[in-house]
């Protein structure tokens, strides 16, 4: 599903080149359920990312489904992640203007799907927010909110689906619900997860760690089931 | 499968749906040049259109004969004949005169219109009380213009005095077809009937009057097929025509001047909306960062962004327009009010669908062109900026690179150059009008630079933190100062070059009296009459500044053609082989004259001779007849032929206060011609000027005169009627510039409200936030203001010099009230941002980070 070879990026700062992630490579397959972890400044938010097409490498690969990023034009991969790729962000990123129903159908009404506003409907509903369908963001609760940016990142049925600390901003409890909806979701839709997060409790929930130190892979490990 | 054109259009629906108040607050600075625009072509069309319906009563005949003298017995036989056939014709005379009422401490000059019975045969004569016109032929009555009675402190039924005549007043005209009420401010109208000139003894030697037959043609005949058919004698009697067709032409003609000059007016407006647009569309997009960001993460092209950003402003556009050409409608209701007794017909106002279509065509237009840079913006936000707020969006292509920012900014600069030439009706002014405003906007992008880096190396370090803190705002990285001169600056530069030129234009109308001493004329002076008329003002204590000769004549001949044949030259205008002039003689050049080829008379010049008189020409009239130097001219005087040479050419300073000529004889030439005087002198006191004017038309009643200072008065009284029109279009510029300067701070708000609610947070008092950004926005208003008011007053001279070719001087204390408003409206929006940023708590700073 996506095979990373030798990625390398770095960035020109104050006069010298800070190399920010350092010649990594793996594989993940399809189905699975990755969790990324490390400390803060270990890279783990610019290789997330490069794998999803949101940057472009300094050196290396990302190959998603097959297809190399990096040859890419900007809106070669908008059209991509519009079609594979499901996106969770911390700060859940809804758009302020738009409610939770209109919210989950932007993606569908991106690639003209003619039933948008009646599939975000079903997916409000399977996460338990059939009655916020009208609500805009700001009336909604962080972890409201969070599972409304989680029915977005799913409405096209991504190949792989980006998670980035989706719980930083939430309770335990609240953080908990979001996990679970994420198992759900690779377990039934086999939809590959790929959570990026410095805590390894949540991590631990992952079937396989990828630990990054200064930029570079230091650990890769499936975990017992 | 891609996103449809509904499926965008929804989402920019949604995307602007807590902005939109906001947004169509800035789209307003478009409503208001719309509205100018859709006034001032509905007014003209208006007013063309009552032209045309009108346009028999404006001419009061199908078709209108006029001479400088009487009909000779050609025109004469020419009118019975029509007469005899069933035409009818009115006759009319026209001259001025004294006018006098026992009470009044001084006579007033006046326009006579002396009138035939039917006429006008169109349109109807309104009096007060009503119908006294109808009665005009049968008594011995007169009707006045109401400002008359008012100057003469007469009323109705007293006794006014024309000439040797005296009438009774019978009633006040309210309403003449075809003339224009203000024209009554110079010359107030009296009407009598035209059998009853002869006993005013008004008509001598040297008087000038305006003879008038009006024929009422059968229906359906052309009255060009009338003037085709007997031009041969009206042309050779000197008798001009004049058709409805004409009449119509060319009063249409000069209401598209009027409509071409405010045009201007609304241009200026909807450039200024233009600029407003741009900055709130900046800012909108710099506030939309983190939703595009996030859209493109999701798969939206930059295209499909571009798109929802292009649908906003096109629909916000569009309502602002609609709005605009509301308001423009309105305010063509109101136009007729504030032009009237300006233009010489009833103006019926009417909806004009193609105004109306035109001005919300070109005000969406204008929305959208100039928000288009601004939206092409959004090609740099990365989706990176989802996930990390540092993340840099792409570089900024250089402009020659990047095709679409290169062929936005072509359209927009084509779209002001189409518009300007469209406003100003004509391609060279409209360019010439476009080159100005580039001019102007790349001065001010280059002083936004220079102020960027002198305010660096300015800036002391013992200054106190509050203005350091606020002027280094404008050098640092992602400053908006560029941005905010120049929409300031060229909002400035805007408003006052059309102050300028507005305040030049009216400037020159107004008599130069100051180069002049005298401020009293006696005119039509005949010549066994000098001597009375010199005593009288010599016994007044005034002084007899100049005494004129005025003898009358025409052009017989040019270097020994004929006029009949110099006419088919078309080299020499025939207005100036066709007209009477009056010249003068005299050995000197007098203070309005200078001499500009040849050399003035000398002791030779003045000599008896047989061969041709030396004779000066007015350099301008010399053109038209397209002669120079050496050229030889044969004069008609009274049927005395007087052949000249062309000693010389003069420019001649025409709005000063003496009598000026196209030609002047050297002395002795016409010394026993058949000649008036004209004597001008100088009485201070009102009283006595009165009394020597009224002392001056009892003993010689044929004598007109001309005060100054009713003259000054008269052209002021023009003047306010005028302006005010000008500056209640101007009001539409001054609106717009106000929304310009509101949405080019807000422009920079929200990057200030963030910086703001940081040093909050850090401890920074309100009083000490609040001084840091009035630090920033004074010095901004005043660099903007200040750059954009020297531009223009180099954009108003050159305006002044190649459009209007008179002369322009400058005006210092008004500009500087102007730079004192742009700055405390600037520092005032300044400082309701700094309430905002308490209005913020620091969480939201924080959880920005």
């Amino acid at each position: 599903m996506l095979v990373v070879r030798q990625l390398t990026k770095s960035f020109p700062s104050g006069g010298r080149t800070l190399t920010v992630v350092r010649d990594v490579s793996f594989t993940i397959p399809d189905g699975a359920f990755v969790a990324i972890v490390g400390p803060s400044g270990s890279g783990k938010t610019t290789l997330l990312g490069l794998l999803a097409g949101l940057d472009t490498p300094t050196a290396g690969s990302v190959l998603l489904d097959g297809a190399e990023l990096g040859t890419l034009s900007e809106d070669e991969r908008a059209k991509l992640r519009g079609e594979k790729v499901g996106f969770v962000f911390q700060s859940f990123q809804l758009i302020p203007t738009l409610t939770a129903a209109e919210n989950i159908a932007v993606p569908l009404e991106l690639r003209g799907a003619r039933n948008a506003s009646v599939r975000a409907r079903t997916l409000l509903d399977r996460i338990g927010l059939a009655g916020r369908a009208d609500h805009l963001p700001a009336q909604l609760s962080g972890g409201e909110q969070q599972r409304v940016a989680l029915a977005r990142a799913f409405a096209n049925a991504p190949r792989v689906l980006f998670a980035d600390e989706p719980t930083g901003n939430l309770d335990s409890a609240t953080g908990d619900r979001i996990i679970e909806l994420l198992e759900e979701l690779n377990r039934e839709s086999g939809t590959t997860i790929v959570l990026v997060t410095h805590d390894t409790a949540l991590a631990s929930r992952a079937k396989r760690i990828i630990r990054l130190s200064d930029g570079a892979v230091v650990d890769d490990r499936e975990l017992a089931a | 499968m891609s996103a449809r054109w509904r499926d965008l259009a929804r989402l920019a629906w949604r995307d602007s749906r807590t902005a939109r108040s906001r947004l169509l607050l800035y789209m307003s600075a478009i409503s208001l040049g719309v509205a100018a625009l859709v006034a001032i072509d509905s007014y003209s069309s208006n007013v063309v259109r009552s032209i045309r319906e009108q346009s028999r009563e404006l001419l009061g005949g199908d078709l209108s004969l006029s001479s400088r003298t009487a009909f000779p017995p050609s025109v004469d036989s020419l009118l019975d004949t029509l007469r005899r056939g069933g035409i009818p014709v009115g006759r009319t005379t026209t001259f001025t005169s004294m006018a006098l009422v026992p009470r009044a401490p001084a006579p007033r000059l006046v326009q006579v219109n002396a009138v035939g019975p039917n006429v006008p045969f169109y349109g109807t004569v309104e009096t007060d009380p009503p119908g006294r016109y109808a009665g005009l032929q049968q008594g011995h009555t007169v009707l006045v213009d109401g400002s008359l009675l008012v100057e003469l402190n007469a009323k109705l039924g007293d006794s006014l005095s024309l000439g040797s005549a005296r009438f009774a007043i019978a009633g006040i005209l309210r309403n003449v077809p075809g003339d224009i009420g203000i024209a009554s401010s110079l010359g107030p109208r009296v009407y009598i009937a035209e059998k009853w000139v002869p006993e005013t003894k008004l008509l001598v030697f040297g008087s000038r009057a305006e003879y008038d037959a009006l024929l009422k043609l059968p229906t359906g005949t052309d009255p060009k097929s009338v003037v085709d058919q007997h031009g041969p004698t009206l042309d050779s009697a000197h008798v001009r025509t004049r058709t409805v067709q004409d009449t119509e032409r060319s009063l249409t003609y000069d209401i598209q001047q009027l409509d071409r000059f405010l045009g201007v007016v609304a241009l200026v407006a909807l450039l200024l909306g233009g600029v407003g647009v741009a900055s709130a569309i900046r800012a909108y997009i710099e506030e939309k960062r983190d939703p595009i960001a996030v859209l493109r993460v999701l798969g939206a092209t930059s295209r499909q962004v571009l798109a929802v950003y292009l649908l906003e402003t096109g629909v916000l556009g569009l309502a602002g327009a609609t709005v605009g050409a509301i308001l423009g409608v309105a305010a063509q209701l109101a136009l007729p009010h504030v032009a009237a007794g300006v233009v010489p017909v009833t103006v019926v106002p009417r909806l004009e669908p193609r105004a109306i279509g035109t001005g919300i065509a070109i005000g969406v237009w204008v929305a959208v062109i100039f928000a288009l840079l601004p939206i092409l913006g959004v090609r740099r936000i990365s989706p990176l900026e989802a996930i990390r707020h540092d993340a840099a969006g792409a570089p900024v292509r250089r402009m020659l690179s990047d095709w679409p920012r290169l062929l936005a900014f072509v359209a927009l600069a084509a779209s002001v150059v189409l518009i300007a030439i469209g406003r100003a009706g004509n391609v060279r002014r409209g360019i010439a009008m476009s080159a100005g405003v580039g001019a102007a906007l790349v001065l001010l992008a280059i002083a936004a630079a220079v102020v960027a880096r002198v305010t660096r190396r300015v800036l002391k370090e013992h200054w106190p933190f509050v203005v350091r803190q606020g002027l280094a705002n404008l050098y640092r990285p992602a400053n908006q100062t560029r941005a905010v001169m120049l929409a300031l600056g060229f909002g400035a530069f805007l408003m006052s070059t059309l102050y300028l030129v507005q305040r030049n234009l009216l400037a020159r109308l107004t008599a130069s009296a100051v180069e002049t001493r005298a401020n009293l004329a006696f005119f039509d002076v005949q010549s066994d009459q000098v001597k009375g008329v010199d005593s009288l003002i010599r016994a007044a204590d005034a002084p007899v500044l100049q005494q004129v000769p005025i003898v009358p004549m025409r052009i017989a001949a040019i270097g020994g053609h004929g006029v009949a044949d110099a006419r088919h030259d078309q080299r020499r205008a025939s207005w100036a082989l066709r007209r009477e002039y009056r010249s003068s003689y005299r050995d000197t050049l007098i203070t309005s004259e200078k001499l500009v080829a040849g050399k003035w008379f000398d002791a030779a010049d003045t000599a008896s001779r047989t061969g041709p008189w030396p004779v000066s020409l007015e350099a301008d009239l010399a053109s038209e007849l397209d002669v120079s130097l050496g050229d030889t001219i044969t004069w008609d005087v009274q049927g005395v032929r007087i052949p000249t040479i062309v000693k010389n050419l003069r420019q001649v300073t025409w709005a000063r206060f003496e009598p000026n000529f196209f030609v002047i004889f050297a002395p002795n030439a016409l010394a026993s011609a058949p000649q008036t005087t004209v004597f001008l002198t100088r009485v201070i006191d009102p009283t006595a000027r009165a009394a020597l004017q009224r002392a001056v038309v009892v003993h010689d009643p044929n004598v007109s005169t001309i005060d100054l200072a009713l003259v000054q008065q008269a052209i002021d009284g023009i003047l306010d009627k005028v302006s005010i029109a000008i500056r209640f279009m101007a009001l539409f510029s001054v609106a717009t510039g106000i929304l310009v300067l509101l949405s080019a701070v807000a422009a920079a708000r929200r990057q200030r409200l963030r910086e703001g609610v940081l040093l909050k947070t850090l401890g920074a008092t309100r009083a000490q936030i609040a001084r840091i950004m009035l630090s920033e926005y004074t010095v901004l208003g005043l660099l903007s203001a200040a750059t954009g008011l020297v531009l223009s007053l180099g954009g108003a001279w050159a305006l002044m010099h190649f459009l209007f070719d008179s002369p322009f001087s400058p005006a210092g204390p008004p500009l500087a009230v102007l730079a004192l408003i742009i700055v405390a409206l600037t520092a005032g929006v300044g400082l309701s941002s700094s309430r905002d940023v308490f209005a913020e708590t620091p969480m939201a700073a924080l959880r920005e980070q």
